[in-house]
């Protein structure tokens, strides 16, 4: 399994460094500089300043959110439970508003050392701080309350929801359409830059995850079980948490809201190859960023040369794909 | 900036340092094929011009220099050989690379063109940008006009376009002047009954002003969702809307039966105004035309 997502994640990259709204293609392009022949500015500049970023990107984004929310499910031990669930796509996307609306308040200096950066920083703050917030309600005298956090998370939501509603309502036409672009999600601004940032803290937090894996799948027992098994409970919980929100936190900054692969691929991956963290964490890292990629290369040539917000491409493909497994597997499901 | 640098100028010294003569080879031919940006020279003539924001498209048609547009954006619908172009995407949010695959040698950009990452990319691949200003009165047309003219190489052209709009303009706003100006609501949209309403500092009051006109709406800056208390308190002697636009369009009907909005006196007139959102909002070389189309309209509700 692992080798067969490694070759399909390797496929769909290559395919993907040859494919866009230009007709400027990597292979052949990579056989005239070995040639010694050069390529043009242009073509350079598509190849290794917009795919390849934007290809790197969206391995890291996919990898993150997948693996993500299989870290999620297997901690709450529920099925539904998503990265959103610790706060952190509100906090970042009240983040993002924020730095929409209100940036012109910074002052000039700062607007100018962050450029167009203020958002990504800005929704990533947002993020870690919700989630921070959140895990403090719901620990108390050093344990952390699972039920109180799903609770609390919801509340917290609403919460950012309002404020965020009322940036919205102050934002002017230009700003809403950088608000519901934003929202939309895409790896269009993908950059180098972006990819040096927001990479090592993804790779750290994935990297992480294999020594979740073990307690995670004594955890599927219950706490008081997984305890008795001698797994440190409230210590794992607090590296999943912080993980999560490290890597999404990450992810959402530089990628805005892209739904459905943190949700979709855990469970994809659970029909196919059982519930075992062990297996389930590396081959959701695979899959995930196979997938995503996957939907990059449609969302920018189906209507080339404009491009299709990808959150539109991953919830329009993927919801019905999602429902045929769910119906087919049905009693897979039933816990 | 930092990204191209990474990839462009820093190889030359690397391929210096000794190593294997196949390597070296492949990393000099790299690093050559990278450095390209600096041999390649600004075209002298440019014929392959992408044009962003439905104004901008306008005016460059206007100029008669429609033919050396090879690609266009989202908001450029006018004039109807515009449409058959490629579509780029959104103004605000365009991908870099859809925008390379036209292959355009120069980018006329109305102002809040973007994102900037997207900008930066095409400065990296030394495609020449202009930035056209964006305004609500007479002399931002000009400005508009000078600035595109410029752009394309075509200066003389240009003075005489915006001479000749200006003076049009002239015209138009000396037979919109009225003693009592009449209250005008401009509605953006009526979504589900609410009211989305232009307040100051937008080029729905803009364009009211100049046919002789005055904003109904006061008291805050762009476009707001405004309640039906206010709406009525405003008490507009017209109704402006746009037509044709997707959502934007609100029905002459929907605005009759809305409890507030059929209570004003522009209801009661029946003085519901529709015209092109381009037109209206444009602020290019067919303003005086909407100025013209409005004035009538608002001579009528006040007579």
């Amino acid at each position: 399994m692992l080798a067969g997502l490694t070759v399909l994640l390797l496929v769909i990259s290559a395919i993907s460094l040859t494919v866009g709204a230009s007709g400027a293609n990597l292979w052949t392009a990579l056989v005239q500089i070995l040639r010694g022949e050069q390529i043009g500015l242009q073509e350079s500049v598509i190849l290794f300043d917009i795919r390849l970023p934007r290809l790197v990107m969206g391995i890291l984004v996919g990898a993150a959110l997948a693996v993500s929310g299989a870290v999620m499910q297997g901690l709450f031990r529920n099925p539904l439970a998503d990265p959103g669930l610790v706060g952190v796509s509100a906090g970042a996307g009240l983040g993002a508003i924020s730095a929409i609306v209100l940036g012109g308040l910074l002052p000039l200096t700062m607007r100018e050392g962050l450029g167009y950066y203020t958002v990504p920083v800005a929704a990533f703050l947002g993020g870690w701080f919700t989630t921070i917030l959140l895990y403090r309600l719901s620990t108390s005298r050093g344990r952390t309350s699972v039920a109180v956090m799903l609770l609390g998370g919801i509340a917290l939501a609403a919460l950012t929801g309002a404020l965020s509603g009322i940036l919205i309502y102050m934002a002017d036409d230009a700003q809403l359409r950088d608000l519901t672009f934003w929202g939309l999600g895409s790896l269009a601004g993908a950059t180098w830059e972006k990819v040096f940032v927001a990479g090592p803290l993804i790779v750290l937090a994935l990297a992480a995850t294999p020594f979740l894996a073990r307690a995670l799948n004594g955890l599927a027992l219950g706490e008081a079980a997984a305890a008795h098994l001698g797994i440190p409970v409230q210590r794992m919980k607090n590296i999943s948490i912080l993980t999560v929100a490290a890597a999404v936190g990450a992810a959402v900054a530089v990628s805005g809201g892209i739904g459905f692969i943190g949700i979709v691929v855990p469970h994809l991956l659970r029909l196919m190859i059982g519930p075992d963290h062990r297996y389930l964490l590396p081959n959701a890292a695979l899959l995930g960023a196979s997938l995503l990629i996957l939907a990059d290369m449609i969302s920018r040539s189906i209507i080339a040369p404009a491009e299709l917000p990808i959150g539109i491409v991953t919830a329009t493909l993927g919801g019905p794909f999602f429902l045929w497994i769910l119906l087919r597997n049905r009693s897979l499901l039933d816990l | 900036m930092a990204q191209h640098a990474m990839v462009g100028p820093q190889l030359p010294g690397i391929a210096r340092v000794p190593m294997a003569p196949g390597l070296k080879a492949t990393l000099l031919a790299v690093a050559m094929a990278l450095a390209w940006p600096c041999a390649q020279a600004k075209a002298e003539e440019v014929e392959r011009v992408l044009s962003l924001g439905g104004a901008v498209t306008e005016i460059i048609y206007a100029l008669g220099e429609g033919d050396r547009v090879v690609a266009r954006d989202t908001t450029s619908t006018f004039p109807a050989e515009a449409r058959d172009l490629p579509d780029v995407g959104y103004v605000r949010s365009l991908s870099p690379e859809g925008v390379l695959s036209v292959a355009p040698d120069l980018i006329v950009a109305t102002d809040g063109s973007g994102p900037a990452e997207a900008i930066e990319v095409l400065q990296a691949a030394e495609i020449p940008l202009v930035t056209v200003p964006e305004g609500y009165d007479a002399a931002a047309i000009r400005l508009k006009i000078e600035t595109i003219a410029e752009a394309l190489g075509v200066p003389e052209q240009g003075a005489t376009l915006a001479d000749r709009v200006e003076a049009d303009l002239t015209d138009a706003i000396e037979a919109a002047r009225m003693d009592t100006p009449p209250r005008v609501l401009f509605i953006l949209s009526l979504q589900g009954g609410r009211i989305m309403a232009a307040g100051a500092g937008t080029g729905a009051q803009g364009i009211i002003e100049l046919a002789g006109g005055v904003n109904a709406m006061q008291g805050f800056e762009g476009y707001r969702q405004v309640s039906e208390e206010a709406v009525l308190l405003a008490a507009p002697d017209v109704i402006l809307m746009m037509e044709g636009a997707g959502d934007h369009a609100a029905d002459r009907r929907d605005v009759l039966d809305h409890p507030a909005l059929g209570q004003t006196p522009a209801a009661r007139a029946d003085a519901i105004v529709r015209q092109p959102g381009l037109l209206l909002l444009g602020f290019g070389p067919r303003t005086p035309e909407a100025v013209r189309a409005l004035s009538g309209a608002f001579q009528a509700a006040r007579g």
